[in-house]
């Protein structure tokens, strides 16, 4: 078992862990953050996507020990209070379905549109080709980005 | 007698943005995963690692020892118990059915099968103590080719052989429409075997309470599963509830009946517990039920002017190693397909059901309609290329005319409405189809290494699922009507319950659009229950792009029996007869006194009360309605893609794709899009990009989605889509969408790559048609015209 201390949505943690915990793990079964879901085994899918320390990461491919000291922001944490200009883009342009793939895909957003705060649709795309969607055909997922960039997002 | 007027119809059409949505941006999304219960323990499986072979020992004390480790099973000590998953539809009278135990007890037939189960403290404990599982296993012949699988001496895969069924159709003088026809084409489809990867792995908890039991499931059909947990596994029907909370997407994947819900529920009640199992994307890919898998052969017969004259097909549809829910009935659901949109004088089909030592195949998208559409839209144009016609010209001239609908074609199906000419026009207008194919002559003309190709769907389909009476002559085991019932709550407001059960459609908000129509009230005021047999005991789920089209006329009929009620209410309140009241937009005045009325929602609160009923009349609004459909409904349309093959390369590039698609009245029109281009982003996933694929030894070596390669935002194009509408023949006019873009796009992708490289003298690639496909086929064409 291993010490750690992160910082997850604002709030402190120390928790003793078993060095091979996931940090998806960690998250969603030690502390309870079940707003960040688990698509893949193989670092694919971006589902588990969060933000370390500002940069998003596959949460999935992190372990949690790497993680002491961080600071997290899942999904959960994402608003605060106001749904941050990207989960609005993604409602007003439909680009869910069934939700699964979407907490990792805003999240992944969210860190193009401060790297790059107005793509093109080919950077948007080429900017989330480690996300997977089954249900939208990523076409409302594009103009929602483009959207969020609009709204000043990534500013 | 429901609302009516204009301003009562406000919501129909209209592009409202979805009440499911807060919830799931913001993370606070009810998974099954995300359940935890007190005292809740976690079920991991050992599986086997080989294709077929005898079981000759299982030994579980490591793994019984291992730290956090409460209990392991293996089949044999489940005995009867875990019995046989069931198959529902058994398509012909001698149809072989083996028994399917949900863990292995004598001979495993295929990688990935339940050998022996764990329950342990945490989710690595489980996963730990399975791997200490230790399973001698005695090799058999894996068998993999379907083809090879009915030769003689082939080894079996169950006693009985390998032939599972077969089924035949025919309509209509089939040696006429064949001997002395002019043109005859024939060709051979291979459609590949696809696993369906909704993004939310499968997940289960199980818990027993006394002798009732709650299992939740990651599953598209929970009134199904709680009617074969009680009709095959003997726990009394009103003792098991069965809760889908959200549900990550289905696909027809989670339109299963899977040995981990049975045994969840098994081993809960062995170790006193709630249990919870979450698959990995590896144990489902290898797992959860896989789609298509058929070879078909097809021929037609035409006259020298384009007229069809008949049609034959012949289908290899590789079951796996058993039949599950609707295995067999999979193909069949293709079988009325073939025919299209298309007139001729005969048809004949044969399905052979095949058993192979693969994971079983089942519902994936479109289940059967995109296998037949394909088939036929691809021979289309090979047949325009035979007789010298533009391909849409051949069309045309054998497609069923708008005025002569309903039509009833020659496999038997009565399409009650359809435009195609409409969709085929707005699509050629939007695609730029006239300016393409002059590109394309003359990039064709200068030698581009770069050729240009345009790909044709004119399709159809059979959904809305279904009605009872077809299910019944088909063997299913089930009816095809849905449920619905309206609570009119004291304040007004209404709950709507559904025995639709959604995993992204959108239920929560085209349901509430459907009945603040019909009832007036405000679509604020609507909450839609559905997905947990308690609050919604009856239902037949949702698969077959049936939600709309035979829940959503289950809720018009509720409402009308709400607002029946409410008159006679009103007509007390308003001291005036039922039969001067007109109910308009919520509310019900006296027919020449507009001034008097009364709310459908103040009337609510009257029946509360209740002081003041008429004599006889029962202080309740609330209302349920079950609705079977009399026909299936046919959405339609034309999908045209341009693709850009790199000859040198044989990289291809969607250029534009354009999809026109009529499915009939339109509810939301912003879910009815977003589901085209998902379904669209299937259909080109399966022409470019999927394949499920099996190793010499059995092993599935496309267990992630590393080899397995689902589609990203940058693999895909951006869709443009628009819609013409014929409405449908029930009283929405609603004909539904979820399977349209799947079944329509795989052969818009597929004829455009060999209308781009026709010139080389191709005319097939296998799907995937993936680079390295596509340049194999230009340089054995090149090297055959160089020889
Ligand atoms: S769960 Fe992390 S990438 Fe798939
Ligand atoms: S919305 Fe279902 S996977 Fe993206």
């Amino acid at each position: 078992m291993a010490q750690i201390k992160v910082t997850v949505d604002g709030v402190q943690y120390a928790d003793q862990v078993e060095p091979r915990l996931l940090l998806v793990h960690y998250l969603r079964e030690v502390i309870g953050k079940t707003g960040t879901p688990v698509g893949c085994d193989t670092s694919n899918c971006g589902a588990c996507t969060v933000l370390m320390d500002g940069v998003s990461v596959k949460s999935c491919s992190v372990l949690a020990v790497q993680a002491d000291g961080a600071d997290i922001t899942t999904i959960e944490g994402l608003s605060d209070g106001e749904w941050h200009p990207v989960q609005r883009a993604f409602h007003e342009e439909h680009a869910l379905q069934c939700g699964y793939c979407t907490p990792g895909m805003i999240i992944a957003a969210a860190d193009l549109l401060r790297d790059n705060p107005h793509p093109t649709d080919a950077e948007i795309r080429e900017g989330l080709e480690g996300n997977l969607c089954r249900c939208t055909g990523y076409e409302n997922i594009v103009r929602a980005v483009r959207r969020a960039a609009e709204a000043g997002a990534g500013q | 007698m429901t609302a009516t007027t204009d301003a009562a119809q406000a919501e129909l059409g209209r592009a409202r943005l979805r009440k499911e949505d807060a919830r799931l941006i913001t993370g606070q999304t009810n998974w099954t995963d995300n359940i935890s219960l007190p005292g809740m323990l976690h079920m991991a499986f050992a599986r086997s690692p080989v294709a077929h072979a005898k079981i000759t020992g299982v030994d579980l004390s490591a793994a019984r020892n291992m730290p956090g480790v409460i209990a392991a099973f293996s089949g044999a000590d489940l005995g009867a118990e875990q019995g046989s998953l069931p198959c529902a539809w058994p398509v012909t009278e001698d149809i072989v059915i083996p028994p399917h135990p949900p863990m292995a007890v004598d001979e495993v037939r295929y990688v990935g099968e339940a050998v022996a189960v764990v329950v342990a403290r945490d989710r690595y404990a489980a996963a730990d103590a399975a791997a200490m599982v230790d399973v001698d296993y005695e090799p058999l012949p894996p068998v993999l080719d379907m083809r090879a699988a009915l030769a003689e001496g082939s080894p079996k895969v169950h006693e009985a052989g390998n032939k599972s069924y077969e089924w035949v159709f025919a309509a209509g003088d089939m040696d006429a429409a064949f001997a002395g026809a002019p043109v005859v084409v024939e060709r051979t489809y291979r459609q590949q075997r696809l696993i369906p990867c909704a993004m939310e792995p499968r997940a289960v908890v199980s818990q027993w309470v006394g002798d009732q039991v709650t299992l939740w499931s990651a599953t598209q059909i929970p009134h199904v599963v709680r009617f074969a947990l009680s009709a095959f596994f003997g726990i009394p029907e009103q003792d098991v509830r069965v809760i889908a909370p959200d549900v990550g997407g289905g696909f027809g994947s989670k339109l299963q009946f899977t040995a981990e819900e049975v045994l969840a529920v098994l081993v809960s009640r062995r170790v006193g517990k709630p249990v919870k199992w979450t698959e990995s994307r590896s144990e489902g890919n290898m797992t959860v039920h896989h789609g298509r898998d058929q070879w078909q052969r097809i021929r037609i017969a035409a006259d020298a002017d384009g007229r069809i004259r008949g049609l034959d097909v012949d289908l290899l549809a590789d079951m796996g190693a058993y039949l599950m829910l609707v295995t067999p009935g999979i193909p069949l659901l293709g079988a009325f397909m073939y025919p299209a949109i298309y007139k001729m004088d005969a048809y004949s089909l044969k399905c052979t059901g095949v058993f192979t030592t693969k994971m079983p195949t089942d519902a994936y998208r479109g289940a059967g309609r995109p296998e037949a559409t394909f088939a036929i839209e691809r021979i289309m144009d090979e047949l325009a290329v035979e007789l010298g016609m533009e391909p849409l010209e051949l069309r045309e001239r054998n497609w069923i005319k708008h005025e002569e609908f309903p039509y009833t074609t020659i496999a038997g199906l009565t399409y009650d409405s359809g435009n195609y000419e409409a969709a085929t026009a707005r699509a050629k207008e939007l695609f730029g189809y006239d300016e393409l194919r002059r590109e394309q002559a003359e990039r064709n003309a200068r030698g581009d290494t770069v050729r240009l190709g345009i790909g044709i769907s004119t399709f159809t389909e059979m959904c809305g699922l279904a009605p009872s009476r077809v299910l019944g002559s088909l063997s299913y085991g089930a009816g095809g009507w849905e449920h619905a019932s309206i609570r009119m709550l004291p304040t007004g407001k209404v709950e709507v319950v559904t025995g639709s059960s959604a995993h992204g459609q959108g239920h929560e908000t085209a349901w509430s659009q459907i009945v603040a129509d019909q009832l007036g009230v405000p679509f604020e005021d609507i909450r839609v229950l559905h997905g947990d047999t308690l609050v919604s005991p009856k239902g037949m789920d949702t698969y077959g792009s049936r939600s709309l089209a035979v829940g959503g006329l289950a809720l018009v009929s509720a409402c009308d029996k709400v607002v029946d009620k409410a008159k006679v209410i009103a007509a007390a309140m308003l001291e005036a007869s039922p039969d001067d009241l007109e109910f308009a937009a919520g509310r019900f005045s006296v027919r020449g006194d507009p001034e008097a009325g009364a709310t459908i929602q103040e009337i609510a609160l009257a029946t509360f009360a209740a002081h003041n009923l008429p004599a006889g009349v029962e202080p309740s609004l609330d209302s349920d309605a079950t609705y079977d459909p009399d026909n299936f409904s046919f959405p339609h349309g034309t999908h045209l893609c341009a693709t850009e093959v790199d000859t040198e390369t044989g990289m291809v590039t969607i250029r534009s794709y354009v999809a026109v698609d009529d499915v009939g009245v339109v509810v939301n029109p912003m879910i009815v899009e977003g589901q085209v281009h998902g379904g669209i982003a299937q259909g080109i996933a399966q022409a470019l990009y999927e394949e499920g694929v099996y190793d010499d030894d059995g092993n599935l070596v496309t267990s992630t989605l590393a080899d397995y390669l689902v589609p990203s935002a940058a693999d895909l194009p951006s869709y443009v889509t628009d819609r013409s509408v014929s409405p449908a023949g029930n009283r929405l006019g609603v004909k539904g969408v979820g399977e349209a873009g799947t079944i329509a796009s795989t052969p818009a992708v597929v004829n455009a790559i060999i209308d781009a490289v026709r010139p080389f003298g191709i005319n097939d690639i296998t799907m995937p048609c993936t680079p390295e496909r596509v340049w194999r086929a230009i340089q054995t064409a090149q090297d055959g015209g160089a020889a």
